[in-house]
């Protein structure tokens, strides 16, 4: 929601607190919203989307389309929350115009019901931009979900906590507990796995109902007796909680408040939860089933409870599973046709090869790049649902010759393995943190520590400048090779730093087109160089925390960016505030990749999540639950069908997009996964890790599975540990992590990372 | 408190909190203090925890100081300064007090700045690639390219390096050979350069040792003849090994059946080739030699052997460096070397043996000075310049005819000058005299007056000389057309073989030497050892003509403007004379000239040029050749 009153920060803010109160609201009401985190709860497409399912289950939504088509009433209920906040601190006008906005009667805070679009409420957004007018046209940022900026308010703290302060005797709580434990260890085994799940947030809620009530040694004491039970994959969590021992430290502690403000997911068959619910009200335990009540959200399905194996592979997040609703809606994730691009039939090289080079040239094309150019994919999202930049001369001639090189191009596979080249960085001294290469392969980018981004030319063609404007004028416009003239070649020289940054740079993406490089940086911003002046051109401010990741789009023009502040962002090149704010995150943001027909992009967090988002509206449209640890590494696969996806767990996880299930679990690394690549044609995925390795698997292996309708259903799946059949290779290097890897357009695999001695 | 520290967790007693309080003028009740400890301790644990996030995303497993800083600064907490330092750093604690404090040294900054080792970390950051798996196989040792200054010595590398220096200063001469023939060619040894380079300063201590003297000096020159070792900063240490053999009084000369001469003389070479081929990777490197063997050679107390070494390696520098240093010293050296010489007393033999060596020496380089000199000059008249050479040859003369003469430019950032312009100008900041050059005729005059007939013979072999009338100065504008005239008189084609012989050695010597993949002083120690030997026997030679010339006094008078023609007719002269060697008699005229000096016109590409083309990533000053390993470039043909 953007009030035109209000800077947009300030706007979030507001929106914020309402939201919260909102929470308030609704939990008094018993309405309370179901899934997502309180901060979620404003007014908008996104949220709203999201959250539709849990409120009317099955209620088969379709997805991406641009309205608000279920949860209209919600919706209404958050504004109206918004508008009580805001008259309640007087901010009439905000109300009024709010309330113009969404089409409410003036008397709408009174009476429930009326009817308010979406699009309204991206309306102010979408004044005054023109470009990518359609998509601007129905914008609906998401709120950014500034957790710091409730952090620092202490009454909404409260009013987080608050839900704590109304328990019972701390003294029973062990007995609460211990009799639920033994209770679980004593059911039947096809039960007890499913169950389990219930101890690790039972556990942090008590024990952080204890601190919250000031019963410090009570804490230390329940910490202690049950701490040693859970998941081992629960650790990391669990040393910030037992940090957490007096009432004074919960303000301000992130994890806290994620645990608060989100409701911990578990998936449980019917029958077990039947057992667990007569259980607790046989025994009368009203303590534990408050909090699961109140803090837990099951997911009830029908059918036999999940093994432990099974249940194992898909928890591990920060805040449980994902609910089986938030998979379901349609993802596009066929790739766009390929613009036709007429070959230039005086092609030197064409003829060199063969005479009639075109009819042939394009067949092998097709083989390779699968269905894509023939006939419309039925899983590809329509060529215009977002618009894309117009194809360039050089964008086509480059395309000419990324088919050129198609032809070239390696077969891979198990018995033709890929070689690899590796692009050491020397005399880093621990300070590379992050590298790219062009997709043509011509170019290398490091970011470093020392707030400086470096371009090397990886070929024998220097980098160089284009000449001042007075020079500039100077020469022949007709001129043939007047793109060669316009270069200095006095600043000739194998590489490029690139000075303005503030703090180290951890991301960089260099454009398609190989005109622009994007870094995004410590200092919260993201800045776009020219790569034919090597000066900056737009500094993009909006994170204001850390700014962990960015890429380029696959078709230009737009880019992604995730950080601290757990939002994502969508930004196109020639505006300086965001287009799509993409919100739910519980944490950090550590890396984001766009799909490759620019529709959707995945990112990765430190809440041990993956979540897709649709470009076009905004909404979440998959949340991958399963790693233990922060993801570092996304990679779809480059017919757009698949994901992996890398953690510091070590583990390489596989997933099918369209049926939003987990496919496959490749174990070998012994350390974070800082990079992941499939071959041009998906044939292998190599994966690079702080491990100073670099493996190769079989992909073609890996996604070679039918998943049946009952696995797409219900998400129960059952992985095969076959990690040693699909390792193909593991290559060492000498202490040198690899953090990025790339496929050149003929398959080979070129690897980089800084020397570390 | 056991539990807490089986969690590991930082702990700040309430004594320390009451202790940090009182220093800054609060007292504080236990309560207060208990409580703040504990509020401590946990703001320490979450800084701790955030901090992570930014080593994660750094992609390191080492938590900095760095790290923890920025995640005070992005929870408003002022940063700690003054622990930003990579090293670890030292915890102590006091046992008596038990006190705990990170050790905080004062540091002697004079100390500092003049140490002598070169701190690390302030290398250029770089990309190399390699390939390292071809086709998915290869070895499963970790594949990468490692600067050499950082990589640790594996065991097999160790026991390369004793076996090495084992069969290189050891009894076996054969062992010897097959050592320094892989030291040359072994490309996996650049960890072990600091290693050799240590071995090699060891000079100072066997300097009674000739044997153990000349192994060294072929270990250097194994070093430096190793393609694929960079040198870096280390030539200056191989330089100052190489011209401790040039110029110290070695112990071992003190037997005067030892012979130190010969490895004076092969060190001098070594030196030149080393400067050659390395001496852009020292900047100033020139000067800095040209000053100490100027040093030696204007200071009387030094003995003649150390005398001699100056010499030989001015020689061996080129002429120009001869004209430089040697010539000008010339007179007052002359006068304390004359008193030598002179002196008859028995007790006096073997330092008057001595001097006839540095006679000779001294009459070789000049020799060649006025060799060279003259050819230079021929050069612009050979290659169709218009300019005019005037009697007062003009540093432009230079400049146009002989880049290829000139030593190359040292550091990049002198590019701009001149190519000539540091042996005029003196380089940057030279500390000696102002310098100016010397015409031709008045460089022979001078050189005649010391060394009389025994210098004149040398350009007098044969009987030819009765074709060169004596020319007078007044004749010399006329001569100049001349040329032609006298390539065609084929007698003189014959006649000064031996001359030629020289001539065509030095313009290669002193030519660009990255042109030429072996400098031909050194390419192979026969070849280095057949010069050396050339020399001598051209020293004894001299050294016998020079008494023969004492003998007949008669002969100073007539020979001296007879034998040599004066400056403005030696172009033609020495033109004449290589022309005629290198073609034969089949080609005859101008037009064979000019072929003929294509060689050492097509050492053309200045080392300037060079440098421009050198790829600047990296910025490794080696020489050219060597980058067409593929390890060095970047490209890869994709």
């Amino acid at each position: 929601i953007r009030l035109p009153v209000f800077s947009s920060a300030h706007a979030h803010f507001i929106c914020k607190m309402a939201a919260v109160q909102g929470g308030l609201v609704d939990a008094v009401e018993e309405k309370t919203i179901k899934s997502e985190p309180v901060a979620d709860a404003t007014a908008n497409n996104s949220a709203n989307d999201a959250r539709a399912p849990s409120s009317s289950p099955g209620s088969g939504v379709s997805p991406g389309v641009n309205k608000p088509a279920a949860g209209a009433a919600e919706d209404q209920q958050t504004l109206l929350a918004v508008l009580q906040f805001l008259r309640k601190n007087n901010l009439s006008e905000s109300v009024e115009i709010l309330r113009r906005e969404a089409g409410l009667p003036e008397d709408s805070l009174d009476q429930k019901g009326g009817d308010s679009t979406g699009t309204g409420l991206g309306g102010p957004e979408a004044d005054g931009r023109t470009d990518a007018g359609s998509l601007l046209s129905r914008v609906t940022v998401s709120s950014s979900a500034p957790s710091k900026a409730v952090a620092e308010d202490q009454p909404d703290v409260n009013v987080v906590l608050s839900a704590y302060s109304q328990q019972g005797d701390p003294a029973l709580y062990e007995v609460y507990y211990s009799g639920l434990k033994k209770f679980i260890e004593t059911v039947l085994d096809c039960h007890r796995a499913e169950l389990s799940q219930v101890f690790y947030p039972l556990f942090v809620h008590m024990y952080l109902e204890l601190v919250y009530n000031n019963h410090e040694n009570k804490a230390k004491a329940f910490f202690e007796k049950f701490s040693g039970d859970q998941e081992c994959y629960y650790q990391d969590d669990l040393r910030v909680l037992c940090s957490l021992t007096k009432k004074e430290h919960m303000r301000g502690n992130e994890t806290l408040l994620d645990f608060r403000t989100s409701k911990f997911v578990l998936r449980i068959s019917r029958d077990s939860y039947q057992l667990l619910k007569r259980h607790l009200q046989e025994r009368q335990n009203n303590q534990i089933w408050n909090i699961i009540q109140e803090h837990l959200y099951i997911d009830i399905f029908d059918g036999m409870p999940r093994s432990k194996g099974q249940i194992d592979a898909m928890s591990g997040s920060l805040a449980g599973e994902a609910k089986r609703e938030a998979n379901k809606a349609k993802v596009y994730y066929g790739l766009l046709k390929e613009p036709e691009i007429e070959l230039p039939l005086d092609d030197e090289d064409e003829e060199a090869e063969n005479e009639e080079g075109k009819p042939k040239k394009k067949k092998p094309k097709k083989d390779n790049m699968g269905s894509k150019s023939k006939k419309q994919d039925p899983n590809a999202p329509s060529q215009t649902r977002i618009p894309l930049p117009e194809l360039k001369d050089s964008d086509k001639l480059d395309k000419i010759m990324n088919m050129k090189e198609a032809t070239k191009r390696i077969r891979l596979g198990p018995d033709n393995l890929p070689s690899i080249c590796f692009y050491s960085f020397l005399n880093a001294y621990q300070g590379l943190t992050a590298v790219d290469l062009t997709d043509d392969s011509s170019l290398i980018a490091g970011g470093f520590a020392d707030s400086t981004v470096r371009v090397w030319s990886v070929t024998p063609k220097k980098l160089r400048k284009v000449k001042s404007a007075a020079d500039l004028n100077m020469i022949d416009k007709e001129s043939d090779d007047v793109l060669e003239r316009i270069m200095d070649e006095k600043t000739a020289s194998e590489s490029k730093i690139l000075y303005g940054h503030s703090g180290p740079v951890y991301g960089i993406s260099f454009s398609p087109d190989r005109n622009y490089l994007l870094s995004s940086s410590e200092d919260g911003t993201i800045r776009l160089w020219s790569l034919q002046t090597f000066t900056c051109l737009v500094g993009y401010k909006g994170h204001n925390y850390p700014v962990w990741d960015t890429q380029f789009s696959p078709h230009g023009y737009y880019f992604v960016s995730g950080g601290h502040d757990r939002v994502a962002r969508l930004w196109a090149t020639d505006h300086y505030q965001p287009l799509r704010m993409f919100s739910g995150h519980l944490a950090d943001i550590t890396c984001t990749r766009f799909h490759p027909n620019s529709n959707y992009v995945v990112t990765g967090s430190s809440d041990r999540t993956i979540r897709l988002w649709d470009v076009l509206n905004g909404n979440c449209v998959r949340i991958f639950t399963g790693h233990k640890g922060p993801i570092h590494a996304l990679a779809f696969s480059p017919n757009g069908k698949f994901l992996a996806s890398g953690a510091t767990d070590g583990r390489v996880l596989l997933w099918d997009i369209g049926h939003g299930l987990m496919v496959g679990e490749l174990k070998g690394h012994t350390d974070t996964i800082y990079s992941l690549r499939f071959s041009r044609d998906s044939e292998i995925l190599a994966s690079g890790s702080m491990d100073n390795t670099v493996r190769l698997w079989d992909a073609t292996k890996a996604f070679d599975l039918e998943t049946d309708d009952f696995t797409a259903a219900t998400g129960h799946i059952h992985l095969q540990d076959n990690s040693q059949e699909l390792l193909l290779g593991s290559y060492m290097t000498k202490s040198t992590p690899v953090i990025h890897l790339h496929f050149t357009r003929r398959n080979l695999l070129l690897a980089a990372g800084g020397y570390n001695p | 408190m056991a539990d807490r520290e089986e969690r590991r967790f930082a702990e700040v007693s309430r004594e320390s909190i009451k202790l940090m309080a009182e220093s800054a003028g609060v007292e504080l009740g236990d309560d207060v203090a208990g409580l703040l400890a504990e509020d401590v301790c946990y703001r320490l644990r979450e800084a701790t925890q955030s901090s992570s996030q930014f080593m994660r995303h750094a992609k390191r497993r080492k938590l900095t100081v760095e790290d923890f800083n920025r995640a005070l600064r992005w929870s408003n907490v002022e940063a700690i300064c003054g622990y930003g330092a990579q090293d670890a750093l030292p915890f102590r604690s006091v046992k008596d007090g038990e006190l705990y404090f990170v050790e905080d040294r004062e540091i002697n900054l004079v100390e500092l700045a003049l140490a002598t080792n070169i701190p690390k970390g302030c290398a250029e950051t770089m990309v190399r690639v390699n390939v390292s798996y071809l086709d998915g196989k290869g070895n499963l040792e970790p594949q990468g390219t490692v600067p050499s200054a950082v990589q640790s010595l594996s065991d097999d590398l160790l026991k390369y390096y004793q076996q090495i220096t084992r069969a290189i200063l050891g009894e076996d001469p054969h062992l010897m050979k097959v050592a320094l023939l892989d030291l040359q060619s072994n490309s996996k040894i650049a960890a072990l350069l600091p290693y050799f380079v240590y071995v090699i300063s060891g000079v100072k201590s066997v300097s009674h040792d000739l044997e153990q003297l000349n192994r060294l000096l072929h270990m250097v020159k194994s070093l430096v003849q190793n393609p694929y070792l960079y040198l870096g900063s280390y030539v200056r240490s191989l330089v100052s090994s190489v011209m401790y053999c040039i110029l110290e009084p070695l112990a071992a000369s003190i037997n005067p059946l030892n012979d130190h001469w010969t490895l004076r003389d092969y060190a001098a070479l070594l030196l030149s080739h080393i400067f050659w081929t390395h001496g852009d990777l020292v900047s100033g490197l020139y000067h800095q030699i040209l000053l100490s063997l100027q040093k030696v050679l204007s200071d009387p107390v030094r003995p003649l052997c150390s005398h001699y070494g100056a010499v030989v390696g001015l020689h061996a520098l080129g002429w120009k460096a001869v004209e430089r240093v040697l010539f000008p010293h010339l007179p007052a050296y002359w006068a304390n070397l004359q008193a030598v010489l002179d002196d008859y007393s028995v007790s006096n033999a073997q330092v008057k043996a001595d001097g006839h060596k540095v006679y000779g020496a001294i009459l070789v380089a000049v020799e060649r000075l006025l060799k060279m000199k003259a050819l230079s000059l021929s050069q612009p008249v050979e290659g169709g310049s218009s300019a005019q050479v005037g009697s007062t040859m003009g540093s432009t003369g230079y400049r146009v005819s002989s880049p290829g003469l000139s030593p190359p430019p040292e550091p990049l950032t002198e590019a701009a000058l001149g190519i000539a312009s540091h042996l005029q100008a003196g380089g940057s900041g030279c500390p000696w005299e102002e310098w100016t050059p010397v015409p031709l005729p008045a460089m022979y005059s001078e050189l005649y007056s010391f060394f009389g007939d025994s210098l004149a013979v040398r350009f007098s072999t044969g009987p030819g000389k009765g074709n060169y009338a004596p020319c007078n100065p007044s004749q010399v504008s006329n001569s100049r057309k001349e040329p032609s005239g006298a390539t065609s008189n084929p007698d003189t084609t014959r006649k000064m073989p031996q001359l030629t012989a020289n001539l065509n050695i030095s313009p290669r010597q002193d030519g660009s030497p990255r042109m030429d993949p072996h400098p031909p002083s050194l390419a192979a120690t026969g070849s280095g050892r057949s010069v050396a030997r050339a020399s001598s026997v051209q020293r004894s030679r001299s050294s016998s003509s020079r008494s023969g010339q004492r003998s007949t006094g008669l002969s100073r008078d007539v020979f001296p403007k007879a034998r040599f023609t004066p400056p403005q007719t030696g172009p033609p002269v020495f033109s004449f004379l290589i022309g005629g060697r290198q073609m034969g008699r089949r080609c005859q005229g101008r037009r064979p000239f000019q072929t003929t000096f294509a060689p050492s016109a097509s050492l053309p590409i200045p080392p300037r040029a060079y440098t421009h083309k050198l790829p600047v990533i990296g910025r490794v000053g080696k020489p050219v050749r060597r980058w067409t390993c593929s390890h060095y470039s970047l490209h890869l043909p994709l």
